[in-house]
């Protein structure tokens, strides 16, 4: 049992990220590759994926304001952003992502810009939770960021 | 053990999370890495110009090593990039007499069972779903010794020892292809859990 206050509350939110579907095993994956050699990975790939990710916003955010409207260049856009967060361990986001694809194959407009807003809420609570668990990790001590999985 | 000596593989994906992550579990496999980010950029490293033979050129754009004369023991590259793709890459590699014998290694993050036999019948050695895991690159240094034993064997030697050595040839993957694709290759996932134990 830990007794450390700030670790527990640290275990206590990282298992909630996966208790509420936030995050899947790629995560585990991405902690498992941290070591002493290169112990600040997993947020080094977390910080990676939101600047190049948010680019990737931006450009689907015009993409969809455009007419006539070009679905294969969204799903093209899609399929990246969906790699990315499928490769962090972003669970609702990926699902999101996947969802957006199927609209833009069905050409469903209405579809894809609605699953658009909910896409960028998930990828904002989850931006928020990650920001929040590194800063406390980096409260609580050096060695929690890698905890092994439950 | 001689076995474990430096394996130098090179990385081709245009995401830059991807690479990041390949190159970590790489080197976390014992494996010497170098990340570009197209195929273009592979073939300059590798000292293959796109369109025509050898380049005489000295520096290739991406390369911790500015040395044509780098060996690069396998090739690992993700299929889906803009301009030339993964298998475009596979071919020109397996088309080029001073290459053809690196082994080639496909990611994908779409499970597609045509593009993953094309890839295959090209001469992919195996095709990983993304996102790739630690477990997966277990079946990369089987092909990379492969080919260091051939470099060192006589060409008469060669059939028998490749029949001895491995248990899992090319021979076996084509007739596997015939009969449906082989499930040794294609990890299935189901929800983050994986099939293969």
């Amino acid at each position: 049992m830990e007794r450390n206050p700030l670790r527990r509350q640290l275990q206590m939110m990282r298992k909630s990220f996966f208790d509420q579907g936030y995050l899947d095993d790629q995560f585990v994956q991405l902690e498992e590759l941290q070591d002493e050699a290169n112990p600040n990975f997993v947020e080094e790939v977390v910080t990676l994926y939101y600047r190049d990710s948010s680019r990737l916003i931006l450009s689907i955010e015009q993409a969809l304001e455009r007419k006539p409207f070009d679905f294969n260049k969204l799903d093209a856009y899609m399929h990246q952003f969906k790699g990315s967060s499928s490769s962090i361990g972003a669970k609702k986001v990926k699902a999101e992502s996947t969802l957006f694809r199927e609209y833009c194959k069905s050409g469903n407009k209405e579809g894809c810009m609605r699953c658009f807003q909910q896409l960028k809420k998930e990828y904002a609570t989850l931006r928020k939770k990650l920001e929040a668990y590194f800063q406390l990790a980096r409260q609580a001590g050096p060695m929690e960021t890698a905890c092994r999985p439950k | 053990m001689a076995a474990d000596s430096e394996f130098h593989v090179l990385a081709v994906d245009d995401s830059i999370i991807d690479r990041k992550l390949i190159e970590r579990l790489l080197k976390t496999s014992s494996f010497q890495v170098t990340t570009v980010d197209s195929g273009s950029k592979a073939l300059e490293f590798l000292g293959l110009h796109e369109d025509d033979g050898i380049i005489n050129t000295n520096t290739p754009s991406v390369s911790p090593n500015n040395h044509q004369e780098v060996e690069v023991n396998l090739v690992i590259t993700d299929y889906c990039m803009p301009g030339m793709t993964g298998y475009d890459l596979l071919k020109k590699i397996k088309e080029s007499s001073s290459l053809k014998n690196i082994p080639v290694v496909i990611m994908s993050s779409e499970n597609v069972p045509s593009r993953i036999s094309r890839c295959l019948e090209e001469g992919a050695e195996e095709f990983l779903l993304k996102p790739v895991r630690l477990s997966d690159l277990n079946k990369l240094r089987p092909h990379m010794l492969k080919t260091k034993i051939k470099d060192h064997q006589e060409p008469e030697k060669q059939d028998k020892e490749e029949k001895q050595q491995q248990p899992q040839s090319n021979n076996n993957n084509r007739k596997a292809m015939e009969e449906g694709i082989s499930t040794e290759k294609i990890r299935p996932r189901l929800n983050g859990i994986t099939a293969m134990v």
